[in-house]
Protein backbone atom coordinates (compact mmCIF):
# COMPACT_ATOMS: atom_id res chain seq x y z
CA UNK A 1 0.00 0.00 0.00
CA UNK A 2 1.20 3.47 -0.79
CA UNK A 3 0.82 4.63 2.82
CA UNK A 4 3.57 2.21 3.78
CA UNK A 5 6.10 4.12 1.74
CA UNK A 6 4.98 7.49 3.06
CA UNK A 7 7.78 7.19 5.62
CA UNK A 8 10.34 7.33 2.82
CA UNK A 9 11.69 5.14 0.06
CA UNK A 10 12.16 1.64 1.44
CA UNK A 11 11.15 2.74 4.90
CA UNK A 12 7.99 1.77 6.71
CA UNK A 13 5.89 3.00 9.61
CA UNK A 14 4.99 -0.13 11.60
CA UNK A 15 1.72 1.48 12.68
CA UNK A 16 0.46 0.93 9.14
CA UNK A 17 1.09 -2.79 9.52
CA UNK A 18 -0.64 -2.68 12.91
CA UNK A 19 -3.82 -1.01 11.67
CA UNK A 20 -3.94 -3.06 8.47
CA UNK A 21 -3.60 -6.31 10.44
CA UNK A 22 -6.18 -5.37 13.06
CA UNK A 23 -8.62 -4.50 10.27
CA UNK A 24 -7.90 -7.80 8.58
CA UNK A 25 -8.56 -9.65 11.85
CA UNK A 26 -11.74 -7.65 12.45
CA UNK A 27 -13.08 -8.61 9.03
CA UNK A 28 -13.14 -12.29 9.92
CA UNK A 29 -13.63 -12.14 13.70
CA UNK A 30 -16.45 -10.02 15.14
CA UNK A 31 -14.89 -10.30 18.59
CA UNK A 32 -12.05 -7.97 17.58
CA UNK A 33 -12.59 -4.45 18.89
CA UNK A 34 -10.31 -1.48 19.47
CA UNK A 35 -10.15 0.72 22.55
CA UNK A 36 -8.56 4.15 22.43
CA UNK A 37 -8.11 7.21 24.63
CA UNK A 38 -8.53 9.93 22.03
CA UNK A 39 -5.63 8.12 20.34
CA UNK A 40 -7.38 7.28 17.06
CA UNK A 41 -5.10 9.13 14.63
CA UNK A 42 -1.87 8.39 16.50
CA UNK A 43 -2.83 4.71 16.45
CA UNK A 44 -3.68 4.92 12.74
CA UNK A 45 -7.16 3.60 13.53
CA UNK A 46 -9.16 6.26 11.66
CA UNK A 47 -10.12 3.75 9.01
CA UNK A 48 -11.06 1.10 11.59
CA UNK A 49 -13.40 3.60 13.24
CA UNK A 50 -14.92 4.44 9.88
CA UNK A 51 -15.53 0.79 9.04
CA UNK A 52 -16.74 -0.37 12.46
CA UNK A 53 -17.78 2.65 14.52
CA UNK A 54 -19.59 0.48 17.06
CA UNK A 55 -16.46 -1.63 17.54
CA UNK A 56 -14.15 1.25 18.38
CA UNK A 57 -14.51 2.36 21.99
CA UNK A 58 -13.06 5.80 22.63
CA UNK A 59 -13.10 6.40 26.39
CA UNK A 60 -11.59 9.87 26.16
CA UNK A 61 -8.30 10.92 27.70
CA UNK A 62 -8.49 8.46 30.57
CA UNK A 63 -5.84 5.74 30.53
CA UNK A 64 -6.98 3.94 33.70
CA UNK A 65 -10.45 3.60 32.21
CA UNK A 66 -8.91 2.66 28.85
CA UNK A 67 -7.14 -0.39 30.26
CA UNK A 68 -9.92 -1.42 32.65
CA UNK A 69 -12.54 -1.14 29.89
CA UNK A 70 -10.31 -3.47 27.85
CA UNK A 71 -10.48 -5.99 30.71
CA UNK A 72 -14.27 -5.62 30.84
CA UNK A 73 -14.63 -6.08 27.09
CA UNK A 74 -12.62 -9.31 27.35
CA UNK A 75 -15.02 -10.45 30.10
CA UNK A 76 -17.83 -9.78 27.62
CA UNK A 77 -16.16 -12.08 25.07
CA UNK A 78 -14.32 -9.51 22.97
CA UNK A 79 -10.69 -9.48 21.81
CA UNK A 80 -9.81 -5.87 22.55
CA UNK A 81 -6.78 -4.12 21.09
CA UNK A 82 -6.16 -1.30 23.54
CA UNK A 83 -4.07 1.30 21.79
CA UNK A 84 -2.53 4.48 23.18
CA UNK A 85 0.79 6.27 23.49
CA UNK A 86 3.08 3.85 25.27
CA UNK A 87 4.30 6.40 27.80
CA UNK A 88 0.79 7.10 29.12
CA UNK A 89 -0.63 3.61 28.63
CA UNK A 90 2.10 1.91 30.59
CA UNK A 91 2.82 4.40 33.35
CA UNK A 92 -0.50 6.14 34.03
CA UNK A 93 -2.38 2.84 33.99
CA UNK A 94 0.30 0.55 35.40
CA UNK A 95 -1.87 -0.64 38.30
CA UNK A 96 -4.72 -1.45 35.90
CA UNK A 97 -2.25 -3.39 33.71
CA UNK A 98 -1.04 -5.25 36.78
CA UNK A 99 -4.38 -6.01 38.49
CA UNK A 100 -7.04 -5.94 35.76
CA UNK A 101 -4.98 -7.40 32.91
CA UNK A 102 -1.95 -9.43 34.05
CA UNK A 103 -3.05 -10.67 37.49
CA UNK A 104 -6.61 -11.23 36.27
CA UNK A 105 -5.01 -12.99 33.25
CA UNK A 106 -7.52 -11.73 30.70
CA UNK A 107 -7.51 -11.77 26.92
CA UNK A 108 -6.50 -8.16 26.26
CA UNK A 109 -3.95 -6.90 23.75
CA UNK A 110 -2.23 -3.70 24.83
CA UNK A 111 -0.55 -1.73 22.08
CA UNK A 112 1.94 0.90 23.22
CA UNK A 113 2.19 3.38 20.36
CA UNK A 114 4.98 5.82 19.53
CA UNK A 115 7.20 4.07 22.04
CA UNK A 116 10.83 4.75 22.85
CA UNK A 117 12.06 8.23 22.00
CA UNK A 118 9.86 8.73 18.92
CA UNK A 119 8.48 11.93 20.43
CA UNK A 120 12.05 13.29 20.61
CA UNK A 121 11.85 16.99 21.39
CA UNK A 122 8.65 16.59 23.44
CA UNK A 123 10.86 15.25 26.19
CA UNK A 124 10.97 12.54 28.86
CA UNK A 125 7.27 12.87 29.79
CA UNK A 126 6.49 11.61 26.30
CA UNK A 127 9.39 9.19 25.91
CA UNK A 128 8.62 5.60 26.73
CA UNK A 129 11.98 4.12 27.64
CA UNK A 130 10.93 2.58 30.96
CA UNK A 131 7.92 0.60 29.70
CA UNK A 132 9.72 -2.69 29.17
CA UNK A 133 11.27 -2.54 32.63
CA UNK A 134 7.96 -2.27 34.41
CA UNK A 135 5.99 -4.59 32.14
CA UNK A 136 8.40 -7.49 31.79
CA UNK A 137 8.16 -8.29 35.51
CA UNK A 138 4.40 -8.82 35.37
CA UNK A 139 3.46 -12.50 35.38
CA UNK A 140 1.16 -13.76 32.61
CA UNK A 141 1.87 -10.74 30.38
CA UNK A 142 3.57 -11.50 27.07
CA UNK A 143 5.72 -8.57 25.89
CA UNK A 144 6.69 -8.22 22.22
CA UNK A 145 8.84 -5.59 20.49
CA UNK A 146 8.55 -6.04 16.73
CA UNK A 147 11.30 -4.81 14.41
CA UNK A 148 9.56 -4.13 11.09
CA UNK A 149 6.18 -4.31 9.32
CA UNK A 150 6.38 -8.06 8.72
CA UNK A 151 7.13 -8.83 12.35
CA UNK A 152 4.48 -6.35 13.47
CA UNK A 153 1.85 -8.19 11.48
CA UNK A 154 3.05 -11.54 12.84
CA UNK A 155 3.04 -10.23 16.40
CA UNK A 156 -0.49 -8.83 16.09
CA UNK A 157 -1.79 -12.09 14.59
CA UNK A 158 -0.01 -14.20 17.22
CA UNK A 159 -1.35 -11.95 19.99
CA UNK A 160 -4.90 -12.31 18.69
CA UNK A 161 -4.51 -16.09 18.53
CA UNK A 162 -3.15 -16.30 22.07
CA UNK A 163 -5.80 -16.50 24.80
CA UNK A 164 -4.10 -14.21 27.31
CA UNK A 165 -2.71 -10.74 27.92
CA UNK A 166 -0.12 -9.32 25.52
CA UNK A 167 1.72 -6.01 25.29
CA UNK A 168 3.03 -5.03 21.86
CA UNK A 169 5.43 -2.11 21.66
CA UNK A 170 4.90 -0.12 18.48
CA UNK A 171 7.28 2.40 17.04
CA UNK A 172 6.36 5.26 14.76
CA UNK A 173 9.92 5.66 13.51
CA UNK A 174 10.53 4.63 9.91
CA UNK A 175 12.32 1.30 9.58
CA UNK A 176 13.38 -0.82 6.61
CA UNK A 177 12.15 -4.37 6.17
CA UNK A 178 14.56 -6.65 8.05
CA UNK A 179 16.11 -9.27 5.72
CA UNK A 180 15.30 -12.79 6.86
CA UNK A 181 16.27 -16.24 5.62
CA UNK A 182 13.20 -17.85 7.10
CA UNK A 183 9.96 -16.11 7.80
CA UNK A 184 8.79 -17.76 10.95
CA UNK A 185 7.48 -15.88 13.97
CA UNK A 186 6.74 -17.56 17.25
CA UNK A 187 6.10 -15.84 20.58
CA UNK A 188 8.98 -16.54 22.95
CA UNK A 189 11.41 -17.60 20.22
CA UNK A 190 14.32 -15.34 19.32
CA UNK A 191 15.43 -15.09 15.74
CA UNK A 192 19.09 -15.40 14.70
CA UNK A 193 19.45 -12.99 11.79
CA UNK A 194 23.20 -13.20 11.28
CA UNK A 195 25.75 -15.81 12.32
CA UNK A 196 29.06 -14.99 13.97
CA UNK A 197 31.25 -16.38 16.71
CA UNK A 198 33.17 -13.39 18.07
CA UNK A 199 30.26 -11.81 19.89
CA UNK A 200 26.48 -11.77 19.94
CA UNK A 201 24.40 -8.65 19.49
CA UNK A 202 21.01 -9.10 21.13
CA UNK A 203 18.52 -6.45 20.13
CA UNK A 204 14.90 -5.80 19.22
CA UNK A 205 12.56 -3.22 17.74
CA UNK A 206 14.03 -0.34 15.78
CA UNK A 207 17.56 -1.37 16.78
CA UNK A 208 17.49 -4.57 14.74
CA UNK A 209 18.24 -3.02 11.35
CA UNK A 210 20.99 -0.91 12.90
CA UNK A 211 22.53 -4.01 14.49
CA UNK A 212 22.44 -5.83 11.14
CA UNK A 213 24.19 -2.91 9.43
CA UNK A 214 26.77 -2.95 12.20
CA UNK A 215 27.31 -6.71 11.75
CA UNK A 216 28.00 -6.19 8.05
CA UNK A 217 30.59 -3.51 8.83
CA UNK A 218 32.17 -5.68 11.55
CA UNK A 219 32.46 -8.61 9.16
CA UNK A 220 34.54 -6.45 6.85
CA UNK A 221 36.93 -5.97 9.77
CA UNK A 222 37.04 -9.68 10.46
CA UNK A 223 34.72 -9.62 13.47
CA UNK A 224 31.88 -12.13 13.32
CA UNK A 225 28.75 -10.85 15.08
CA UNK A 226 25.80 -13.10 15.74
CA UNK A 227 22.70 -10.88 15.59
CA UNK A 228 19.77 -12.10 17.68
CA UNK A 229 16.37 -10.45 17.40
CA UNK A 230 14.86 -10.92 20.87
CA UNK A 231 11.45 -9.58 19.91
CA UNK A 232 9.68 -11.36 22.75
CA UNK A 233 11.10 -9.93 25.95
CA UNK A 234 8.70 -11.86 28.16
CA UNK A 235 8.76 -14.85 28.17
CA UNK A 236 12.46 -14.76 27.31
CA UNK A 237 14.13 -17.25 24.99
CA UNK A 238 16.70 -18.36 27.54
CA UNK A 239 18.14 -21.05 25.28
CA UNK A 240 19.06 -18.47 22.67
CA UNK A 241 20.63 -16.21 25.31
CA UNK A 242 22.77 -19.06 26.63
CA UNK A 243 23.77 -19.87 23.04
CA UNK A 244 24.68 -16.21 22.52
CA UNK A 245 26.87 -16.35 25.62
CA UNK A 246 28.75 -19.14 23.86
CA UNK A 247 30.35 -16.55 21.59
CA UNK A 248 32.16 -15.15 24.61
CA UNK A 249 30.63 -11.64 24.70
CA UNK A 250 27.19 -10.11 24.44
CA UNK A 251 26.23 -6.65 23.35
CA UNK A 252 22.61 -5.72 24.02
CA UNK A 253 21.11 -2.85 22.06
CA UNK A 254 17.72 -1.38 22.86
CA UNK A 255 15.67 1.78 22.45
CA UNK A 256 15.05 1.81 26.19
CA UNK A 257 16.72 2.72 29.43
CA UNK A 258 19.75 0.54 30.09
CA UNK A 259 18.22 -0.07 33.49
CA UNK A 260 15.65 -2.82 33.58
CA UNK A 261 15.03 -3.55 29.90
CA UNK A 262 16.35 -6.11 27.43
CA UNK A 263 19.96 -5.74 28.57
CA UNK A 264 19.02 -6.36 32.18
CA UNK A 265 16.86 -9.32 31.19
CA UNK A 266 19.75 -10.85 29.24
CA UNK A 267 22.17 -10.20 32.11
CA UNK A 268 19.83 -11.96 34.54
CA UNK A 269 20.03 -15.13 32.46
CA UNK A 270 23.73 -14.94 31.60
CA UNK A 271 24.81 -14.45 35.22
CA UNK A 272 22.92 -17.59 36.22
CA UNK A 273 24.92 -19.73 33.80
CA UNK A 274 28.52 -19.32 32.57
CA UNK A 275 28.85 -15.56 32.82
CA UNK A 276 30.41 -13.68 29.93
CA UNK A 277 30.74 -9.93 29.63
CA UNK A 278 27.47 -8.19 28.77
CA UNK A 279 27.69 -4.61 27.54
CA UNK A 280 24.34 -2.85 27.55
CA UNK A 281 23.62 -0.13 24.99
CA UNK A 282 20.57 2.06 25.46
CA UNK A 283 19.59 5.34 27.05
CA UNK A 284 20.92 6.35 30.47
CA UNK A 285 17.69 7.83 31.89
CA UNK A 286 15.76 11.07 31.40
CA UNK A 287 17.10 12.55 28.19
CA UNK A 288 17.94 16.11 27.16
CA UNK A 289 16.09 18.02 24.45
CA UNK A 290 16.64 16.73 20.96
CA UNK A 291 15.01 15.04 18.01
CA UNK A 292 14.72 11.27 17.98
CA UNK A 293 17.45 11.10 15.32
CA UNK A 294 19.71 13.34 17.40
CA UNK A 295 19.12 11.26 20.52
CA UNK A 296 20.03 8.03 18.69
CA UNK A 297 23.19 9.69 17.36
CA UNK A 298 24.11 11.32 20.67
CA UNK A 299 23.86 8.06 22.62
CA UNK A 300 25.58 5.98 19.96
CA UNK A 301 22.51 3.95 19.10
CA UNK A 302 23.50 3.83 15.43
CA UNK A 303 25.21 1.26 13.25
CA UNK A 304 28.47 3.16 13.80
CA UNK A 305 27.97 3.30 17.55
CA UNK A 306 27.25 -0.42 17.67
CA UNK A 307 30.40 -1.13 15.62
CA UNK A 308 32.54 0.88 18.04
CA UNK A 309 31.02 -0.80 21.10
CA UNK A 310 31.37 -4.26 19.54
CA UNK A 311 35.01 -3.66 18.57
CA UNK A 312 35.84 -2.52 22.09
CA UNK A 313 34.02 -5.46 23.65
CA UNK A 314 35.76 -8.05 21.48
CA UNK A 315 39.22 -6.48 21.98
CA UNK A 316 38.85 -6.27 25.76
CA UNK A 317 37.73 -9.86 25.96
CA UNK B 1 -42.85 5.46 40.22
CA UNK B 2 -45.66 3.11 41.15
CA UNK B 3 -45.14 1.19 44.34
CA UNK B 4 -47.47 -1.77 44.48
CA UNK B 5 -48.20 -3.54 47.73
CA UNK B 6 -45.63 -6.30 48.16
CA UNK B 7 -47.07 -9.59 47.08
CA UNK B 8 -46.88 -12.56 49.47
CA UNK B 9 -44.23 -13.96 47.13
CA UNK B 10 -42.15 -10.79 47.43
CA UNK B 11 -42.54 -10.92 51.21
CA UNK B 12 -41.27 -14.48 51.19
CA UNK B 13 -38.32 -13.41 49.06
CA UNK B 14 -37.47 -10.54 51.38
CA UNK B 15 -37.60 -12.91 54.36
CA UNK B 16 -35.36 -15.35 52.53
CA UNK B 17 -32.87 -12.57 51.73
CA UNK B 18 -32.85 -11.46 55.37
CA UNK B 19 -32.10 -15.03 56.37
CA UNK B 20 -29.20 -15.14 53.91
CA UNK B 21 -27.72 -11.84 55.03
CA UNK B 22 -27.83 -12.98 58.65
CA UNK B 23 -26.06 -16.19 57.64
CA UNK B 24 -23.48 -14.17 55.64
CA UNK B 25 -22.75 -12.00 58.68
CA UNK B 26 -22.41 -14.96 61.03
CA UNK B 27 -20.34 -17.05 58.62
CA UNK B 28 -18.02 -14.23 57.52
CA UNK B 29 -17.40 -13.19 61.12
CA UNK B 30 -16.39 -16.74 61.96
CA UNK B 31 -14.01 -16.66 58.97
CA UNK B 32 -12.46 -13.42 60.22
CA UNK B 33 -12.26 -14.75 63.79
CA UNK B 34 -10.56 -17.97 62.69
CA UNK B 35 -8.18 -16.23 60.27
CA UNK B 36 -7.63 -13.31 62.67
CA UNK B 37 -7.63 -11.25 59.49
CA UNK B 38 -10.25 -9.49 57.43
CA UNK B 39 -12.46 -6.44 57.09
CA UNK B 40 -15.58 -7.25 59.13
CA UNK B 41 -16.93 -3.68 59.33
CA UNK B 42 -17.34 -3.50 55.56
CA UNK B 43 -18.51 -7.13 55.41
CA UNK B 44 -21.43 -6.14 57.63
CA UNK B 45 -22.34 -2.93 55.81
CA UNK B 46 -22.42 -4.85 52.51
CA UNK B 47 -24.11 -8.06 53.69
CA UNK B 48 -27.71 -7.06 52.89
CA UNK B 49 -26.70 -5.68 49.49
CA UNK B 50 -24.83 -8.88 48.59
CA UNK B 51 -27.68 -11.09 49.81
CA UNK B 52 -30.26 -9.09 47.83
CA UNK B 53 -28.21 -9.15 44.63
CA UNK B 54 -27.35 -12.86 44.72
CA UNK B 55 -30.64 -14.20 46.06
CA UNK B 56 -33.13 -11.76 44.56
CA UNK B 57 -31.74 -10.01 41.51
CA UNK B 58 -28.81 -11.63 39.68
CA UNK B 59 -29.48 -14.17 36.91
CA UNK B 60 -26.73 -16.76 37.18
CA UNK B 61 -26.07 -20.47 37.28
CA UNK B 62 -23.13 -21.42 39.52
CA UNK B 63 -22.58 -24.51 37.38
CA UNK B 64 -22.01 -22.26 34.34
CA UNK B 65 -19.84 -19.43 35.68
CA UNK B 66 -18.67 -18.46 32.17
CA UNK B 67 -22.15 -18.42 30.60
CA UNK B 68 -21.98 -15.45 28.19
CA UNK B 69 -25.59 -14.54 29.02
CA UNK B 70 -25.08 -14.35 32.80
CA UNK B 71 -25.65 -11.14 34.71
CA UNK B 72 -22.33 -9.90 36.07
CA UNK B 73 -21.54 -8.81 39.60
CA UNK B 74 -18.23 -7.02 40.16
CA UNK B 75 -17.01 -6.73 43.76
CA UNK B 76 -15.00 -3.54 43.68
CA UNK B 77 -14.59 -3.37 47.45
CA UNK B 78 -12.36 -6.41 47.17
CA UNK B 79 -11.19 -6.25 50.77
CA UNK B 80 -14.63 -7.41 51.95
CA UNK B 81 -13.97 -11.01 50.97
CA UNK B 82 -15.48 -12.35 54.19
CA UNK B 83 -18.97 -11.41 53.07
CA UNK B 84 -18.23 -11.96 49.37
CA UNK B 85 -16.88 -15.51 49.74
CA UNK B 86 -19.68 -16.46 52.15
CA UNK B 87 -22.16 -15.17 49.56
CA UNK B 88 -20.51 -17.07 46.70
CA UNK B 89 -20.51 -20.29 48.75
CA UNK B 90 -24.18 -19.80 49.66
CA UNK B 91 -24.89 -19.18 45.97
CA UNK B 92 -23.36 -22.55 45.11
CA UNK B 93 -20.07 -21.57 43.47
CA UNK B 94 -17.98 -23.70 45.82
CA UNK B 95 -18.57 -25.83 48.94
CA UNK B 96 -19.27 -23.96 52.14
CA UNK B 97 -16.64 -26.09 53.89
CA UNK B 98 -13.96 -24.30 51.88
CA UNK B 99 -14.72 -21.06 53.74
CA UNK B 100 -12.72 -22.54 56.62
CA UNK B 101 -9.55 -22.10 54.52
CA UNK B 102 -9.98 -18.30 54.34
CA UNK B 103 -6.51 -16.72 53.91
CA UNK B 104 -4.73 -19.93 54.91
CA UNK B 105 -1.59 -20.86 52.90
CA UNK B 106 -2.46 -21.92 49.34
CA UNK B 107 -6.19 -21.37 49.91
CA UNK B 108 -8.29 -20.34 46.92
CA UNK B 109 -9.77 -17.79 49.31
CA UNK B 110 -7.09 -15.09 49.09
CA UNK B 111 -7.48 -11.92 51.10
CA UNK B 112 -8.72 -10.31 47.90
CA UNK B 113 -10.71 -12.11 45.19
CA UNK B 114 -8.93 -13.83 42.30
CA UNK B 115 -10.94 -14.99 39.28
CA UNK B 116 -8.32 -17.61 38.40
CA UNK B 117 -8.72 -19.27 41.81
CA UNK B 118 -12.49 -19.38 42.20
CA UNK B 119 -15.53 -19.47 39.90
CA UNK B 120 -17.99 -16.59 40.13
CA UNK B 121 -15.39 -13.83 40.31
CA UNK B 122 -15.42 -11.53 37.27
CA UNK B 123 -12.19 -9.59 37.85
CA UNK B 124 -9.45 -9.47 40.45
CA UNK B 125 -9.87 -6.55 42.80
CA UNK B 126 -8.18 -5.29 45.93
CA UNK B 127 -6.64 -1.99 44.95
CA UNK B 128 -9.54 0.47 45.10
CA UNK B 129 -11.19 2.13 42.13
CA UNK B 130 -10.81 -0.87 39.81
CA UNK B 131 -14.27 -2.44 39.76
CA UNK B 132 -16.33 0.33 38.20
CA UNK B 133 -14.19 0.86 35.07
CA UNK B 134 -13.99 -2.90 34.45
CA UNK B 135 -17.77 -3.20 34.92
CA UNK B 136 -18.16 -0.39 32.40
CA UNK B 137 -16.11 -2.40 29.89
CA UNK B 138 -18.41 -5.40 30.43
CA UNK B 139 -21.45 -3.16 29.96
CA UNK B 140 -19.98 -1.75 26.73
CA UNK B 141 -19.48 -5.30 25.43
CA UNK B 142 -23.15 -5.95 26.23
CA UNK B 143 -24.12 -2.72 24.48
CA UNK B 144 -22.13 -3.66 21.34
CA UNK B 145 -23.76 -7.11 21.25
CA UNK B 146 -27.25 -5.92 22.25
CA UNK B 147 -26.97 -8.62 24.91
CA UNK B 148 -29.60 -8.84 27.62
CA UNK B 149 -27.31 -9.21 30.60
CA UNK B 150 -26.98 -6.57 33.30
CA UNK B 151 -23.82 -5.53 35.09
CA UNK B 152 -23.84 -4.74 38.82
CA UNK B 153 -20.85 -3.31 40.64
CA UNK B 154 -20.48 -2.70 44.36
CA UNK B 155 -18.02 -0.07 45.55
CA UNK B 156 -17.29 1.33 48.95
CA UNK B 157 -17.70 5.05 49.53
CA UNK B 158 -14.17 5.93 50.63
CA UNK B 159 -13.13 4.15 47.45
CA UNK B 160 -14.76 6.92 45.44
CA UNK B 161 -11.83 9.14 46.37
CA UNK B 162 -9.91 7.24 43.66
CA UNK B 163 -9.95 9.27 40.42
CA UNK B 164 -10.42 6.20 38.23
CA UNK B 165 -14.07 6.07 39.35
CA UNK B 166 -14.75 9.56 38.12
CA UNK B 167 -13.06 9.28 34.74
CA UNK B 168 -14.95 6.06 34.12
CA UNK B 169 -18.24 7.50 35.46
CA UNK B 170 -17.88 10.14 32.77
CA UNK B 171 -17.54 7.42 30.13
CA UNK B 172 -20.55 5.47 31.47
CA UNK B 173 -22.76 8.56 31.41
CA UNK B 174 -21.54 9.54 27.95
CA UNK B 175 -22.27 6.09 26.56
CA UNK B 176 -25.70 5.93 28.25
CA UNK B 177 -24.99 2.48 29.70
CA UNK B 178 -28.43 1.55 30.96
CA UNK B 179 -27.32 -2.05 31.48
CA UNK B 180 -25.04 -0.88 34.29
CA UNK B 181 -25.93 -0.51 37.98
CA UNK B 182 -23.45 0.89 40.49
CA UNK B 183 -24.25 0.31 44.15
CA UNK B 184 -22.31 2.43 46.63
CA UNK B 185 -21.99 1.00 50.12
CA UNK B 186 -22.32 4.42 51.77
CA UNK B 187 -21.26 3.61 55.33
CA UNK B 188 -19.47 6.96 55.67
CA UNK B 189 -16.36 5.42 57.23
CA UNK B 190 -13.10 4.69 55.50
CA UNK B 191 -10.07 2.94 56.97
CA UNK B 192 -8.92 5.78 59.18
CA UNK B 193 -11.80 8.20 59.69
CA UNK B 194 -15.15 9.45 58.40
CA UNK B 195 -15.28 10.07 54.65
CA UNK B 196 -16.60 13.57 55.23
CA UNK B 197 -13.65 14.37 57.51
CA UNK B 198 -11.12 12.97 55.03
CA UNK B 199 -12.08 14.02 51.50
CA UNK B 200 -15.81 14.65 51.64
CA UNK B 201 -18.04 13.04 49.01
CA UNK B 202 -21.36 14.83 49.62
CA UNK B 203 -23.48 15.67 47.77
CA UNK B 204 -22.79 12.33 46.14
CA UNK B 205 -26.14 12.11 44.36
CA UNK B 206 -25.62 15.47 42.65
CA UNK B 207 -22.18 14.41 41.51
CA UNK B 208 -23.46 11.30 39.75
CA UNK B 209 -26.45 13.16 38.28
CA UNK B 210 -24.04 15.71 36.87
CA UNK B 211 -22.12 12.84 35.26
CA UNK B 212 -25.26 11.68 33.43
CA UNK B 213 -26.44 8.98 35.83
CA UNK B 214 -29.84 8.24 37.30
CA UNK B 215 -29.54 8.20 41.08
CA UNK B 216 -31.58 6.43 43.76
CA UNK B 217 -30.84 6.75 47.48
CA UNK B 218 -32.11 4.07 49.80
CA UNK B 219 -31.50 2.19 53.04
CA UNK B 220 -28.83 -0.38 52.23
CA UNK B 221 -29.99 -2.61 55.05
CA UNK B 222 -33.55 -2.85 53.70
CA UNK B 223 -33.76 -5.81 51.30
CA UNK B 224 -37.26 -4.79 50.19
CA UNK B 225 -36.04 -1.36 49.08
CA UNK B 226 -32.94 -2.83 47.43
CA UNK B 227 -35.01 -5.49 45.69
CA UNK B 228 -37.49 -2.99 44.33
CA UNK B 229 -34.83 -0.68 42.89
CA UNK B 230 -32.46 -3.33 41.59
CA UNK B 231 -35.24 -5.32 39.93
CA UNK B 232 -36.61 -2.46 37.84
CA UNK B 233 -35.99 -2.97 34.12
CA UNK B 234 -33.21 -0.68 32.98
CA UNK B 235 -33.29 -1.18 29.23
CA UNK B 236 -34.35 1.96 27.44
CA UNK B 237 -33.70 4.26 30.43
CA UNK B 238 -30.74 5.75 28.56
CA UNK B 239 -28.66 6.20 31.71
CA UNK B 240 -26.58 4.10 34.05
CA UNK B 241 -28.07 3.75 37.53
CA UNK B 242 -26.26 4.74 40.71
CA UNK B 243 -27.78 3.37 43.90
CA UNK B 244 -26.48 5.14 46.97
CA UNK B 245 -27.13 2.56 49.66
CA UNK B 246 -26.94 4.24 53.04
CA UNK B 247 -25.45 1.72 55.40
CA UNK B 248 -23.77 1.43 58.78
CA UNK B 249 -20.32 -0.08 59.03
CA UNK B 250 -20.39 -3.06 61.37
CA UNK B 251 -24.18 -3.17 61.21
CA UNK B 252 -25.66 -6.04 63.24
CA UNK B 253 -23.25 -6.06 66.18
CA UNK B 254 -23.60 -3.40 68.84
CA UNK B 255 -19.93 -2.80 69.60
CA UNK B 256 -18.95 -2.69 65.91
CA UNK B 257 -21.68 -0.33 64.71
CA UNK B 258 -20.33 2.80 63.07
CA UNK B 259 -16.96 2.19 64.72
CA UNK B 260 -13.93 2.87 62.54
CA UNK B 261 -11.82 0.48 64.59
CA UNK B 262 -13.69 -2.40 62.95
CA UNK B 263 -12.57 -1.57 59.41
CA UNK B 264 -10.00 -4.33 59.73
CA UNK B 265 -10.37 -5.07 63.42
CA UNK B 266 -10.57 -8.75 64.34
CA UNK B 267 -12.48 -10.18 67.28
CA UNK B 268 -11.13 -11.95 70.33
CA UNK B 269 -13.04 -14.92 71.80
CA UNK B 270 -15.35 -12.80 73.95
CA UNK B 271 -16.14 -10.40 71.13
CA UNK B 272 -16.79 -13.28 68.75
CA UNK B 273 -19.17 -14.94 71.18
CA UNK B 274 -20.92 -11.66 71.93
CA UNK B 275 -21.41 -11.08 68.18
CA UNK B 276 -22.84 -14.56 67.70
CA UNK B 277 -25.34 -13.88 70.49
CA UNK B 278 -26.42 -10.67 68.76
CA UNK B 279 -26.53 -12.02 65.19
CA UNK B 280 -29.79 -13.90 65.54
CA UNK B 281 -33.13 -13.52 63.78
Amino acid sequence: MSVDTAAGAGLFDCRDAFSRTVESLAESDPRVVTVVSDSVGSSKLVNFGRRWPERMVNVGIAEQTLVAVGAGLANGGKIPFVSAASSFLTSRALEQIKADIAYSNVNVKLVGQSSGVAYGELGPTHHSIEDLAWLRVLSNLTVIVPSDPWETEQAIRAAAALDGPVFIRMSRMPVPAVPRHTQRFEIGHAEVLSEGSDLAIICNGVMVHRALAAATALRAEGIGARVVNMSTISPLDETEIIAAAGTGAILTVEEHSVRGGLGSAVAEIVTSHDPVRVHRMGFPGFLPTGSAAWLFEHYGLTAGGIVRAARKLVRSN
Amino acid sequence: MSSPMPSPLANDLVDAIREKSLWIRRRSFRMVYEAQLGHPGGDFSAADILATIYFGVLRFDPRLPADPARDRFVMSKGHCTGAFYATLAAAGYFPEAELATYMKPLSRLNGHPNRTYLPGIETNTGPLGHGLPVAIGIAIAGQIDHAGYRVFVLTGDGELQEGSNWESALTAGHRKLDNLVLIIDRNRLQQGARTEDTAGLDPLDDKFRAFGWEVVMLDGHDPAALLETLSLPRQGRGKPLCVIANTVKGNGVSFMRDNVAWHHGVPNKEQFEQAMRELVP
